[in-house]
């Protein structure tokens, strides 16, 4: 196994991180507070509580979850598709690195990213609620896995986009709606049965449900449910990086 | 002694159009190979295979005798690229994007063979520097830097020269023939024939996407190239004397100079009956002088007759 390789690529990550640490951490973590005082304070002055769960703490999973998605997006698919934008993918497709080592030091930097922002938000949410966390080892698996699952996405989209609009295209409109729409900020029995059943049909709910399980053993759906589908995403996304690797689909000629 | 690069049969197409047409090739090692052709000829085409970064549509490639595909970790290990174009990370420093480069080709960090590179390269005093702050030039050294930061044993420079200044261009030259003292082996290709006349041991020119010629380069020069005896008449004439056919001869410079091409590896030259004919003639020339066609007048005269 190439490590050195592995170490240099992810070292690199981390250091764009840590040149862009406003726009890398500050800003998800300025933004989901905005969102916990809108939510929480505002509106939460209006809904006290969630299945016997304070609304403003109730959120907080959904919060985490909406920074783990977008910035495991944007993170890994900027990093495939910037290299390939200004030609720079050359030196990554001529070393002596296998595809599994590209996606430890791409999604792995990408998904440390998201940890470490979600962990942030975490730590945030405790200055204007309480928040328990019942199993902290399911949460962090959630956690990673949800991370390491988006990185994949991403890094599949930074490759099949080939210009900037296609980059911005998927997280605006497909994983934003889905991220509101998945339970984010209520649960989806307070919605009408038709939308209950709707909404079973976005893989987020799932995501979102089995975090938030984590914490307070509350869920719209089972949670083994929930792992299940997590870890599902995870295989087929990691499946789909193999085979752009193995086909060279954009990235060889 | 296996060569470090051997091609067989390589073929590339893309959809209906053949951009390598079976090519076979061995590079030696140690030498410095240079590979010429018009734009399109698949120059770029057949070092991006070697590389990996192109996949072939048919044919064998070995370097130092480890299959491309196969034994990729091998093969690429120990192969450099300085490609065409300037390909680089704009916001890292020099001294960043180098050491990253080492650590992706699998190599441990030495700091010692970083420097010592980015100062054959004139590159130590930019080692903080970022790379968007840089020149075009000095973007191309770190670009050769960062192919040379792995210790390669094939190095590739494709069009290296292109664009960059006559020192830079020299220092790069400087750099090449340290690296044959090395014992790496070197392909490159340019613009700059006369680069290759003075750097190669080898030639080999591509067109078409087919190896036309691949000759030892002095051997090419003799036995392709043309010399030309130029007479300088003391009286221009209007046209070629009569009872000359036997001569390749041509009058050049408004009838002021009569050319005489003749080869270098005939017994006899005819020089010396042309002058004794001239003078029974009864034309008077004052000055002789020769020319040696060079690498260029070869590689066009190649190029055009394979059209």
């Amino acid at each position: 196994m190439n490590l050195h390789a592995v170490k240099a690529i992810y070292g690199y990550e981390m250091a764009r991180m840590r040149r862009t640490l406003v726009q890398s951490v500050v800003a998800p973590v300025l933004t989901t507070s905005l969102y916990f005082i809108v939510f929480g304070a505002a509106i939460g002055s209006r809904i006290s509580e969630i299945d016997g769960i304070d609304y403003g703490a109730f959120i907080v999973p959904g919060l985490i979850m909406l920074a783990i998605l977008t910035e495991s997006l944007s993170n890994s698919s900027f990093a495939i598709y910037f290299p390939r934008f200004t030609g720079t993918v050359f030196e990554l497709l001529s070393a002596p690195v296998a595809w599994y080592e590209a996606v430890l030091g791409y999604v792995g930097a990408a998904a440390t990213k998201s940890v470490i922002i979600g962990s942030i938000i975490l730590i945030t949410s405790n200055l204007f609620v309480d928040v328990r966390v019942e199993h902290p080892v399911l949460m962090l698996a959630f956690l990673v896995m949800t991370a390491v699952s988006f990185s994949l996405f991403g890094f599949i989209l930074g490759v099949w986009a080939d210009t900037w609009e296609k980059l911005s295209i998927v997280p605006a409109l497909v994983i934003t709606p889905l991220t509101f729409l998945g339970g984010s900020f209520y649960s989806i029995s307070m919605l009408p049965p038709l939308f209950q059943t709707l909404s079973l049909f976005n893989p987020v709910v799932y995501l979102i449900s089995g975090f938030r399980w984590s914490f307070y053993e509350n869920s719209d759906v089972p949670v083994m449910i929930s792992l299940a589908m997590t870890v599902g995403f995870l295989v087929l996304c990691l499946a789909i990086v193999r085979w752009i690797f193995v086909t060279g689909y954009r990235l060889r000629n | 002694m296996e060569p470090i690069l051997t091609l067989k049969g390589l073929q590339k197409r893309f959809g209906d159009f053949e951009a390598l047409k079976g090519v076979d090739l061995e590079i030696e090692r140690g030498e410095i190979f240079a590979l010429l052709g018009p734009n399109g000829a698949g120059k770029t085409t057949l070092i991006s295979i070697v590389c990996g970064i192109t996949r072939p549509s048919d044919g064998d490639v070995k370097v130092s005798g480890f299959d491309i595909a196969d034994d990729y970790r091998e093969s690429r290990s120990i192969i450099g690229l300085v490609p065409q174009e300037l390909p680089v990370e704009a916001f890292e420093t020099v001294w960043d994007t180098v050491s990253f480069s080492r650590g992706l080709f699998g190599k441990s960090k030495n700091p010692q063979h970083i420097e010592k590179v980015l100062k054959s390269l004139s590159l130590w005093e930019k080692k903080d520097a970022r790379i968007i702050d840089l020149s075009g030039g000095m973007k191309r050294r770190v670009l050769i830097a960062k192919a040379l930061s792995h210790e390669p044993e094939l190095l590739f420079l494709d069009e290296p020269t292109a664009g960059v200044d006559v020192e830079l261009r020299q220092d790069m030259w400087n750099v090449v023939r340290e690296l044959r003292e090395a014992g790496v082996t070197i392909v490159l290709t340019t613009h700059y024939i006369e680069e290759a006349e003075e750097m190669a041991d080898r030639v080999g020119v591509i067109n078409h996407g087919e190896i036309i010629l691949v000759r030892d380069k002095d051997v090419l020069m003799k036995e392709l190239g043309r010399k030309q005896l130029f007479i300088h008449l003391q009286t221009p004439l209007e046209t070629l004397p009569e009872g000359f056919a036997d001569f390749d001869l041509e009058l050049v410079d408004d009838g002021a100079e009569l050319c005489y091409t003749y080869d270098t590896r005939g017994e006899r030259t005819g020089i010396t009956r042309l002058l004794s004919e001239l003078q029974a003639a009864g034309i008077a020339y004052n000055d002789l002088r020769t020319r040696q066609s060079s690498l260029e007048d070869i590689f066009v005269d190649l190029v055009r007759s394979d059209a």
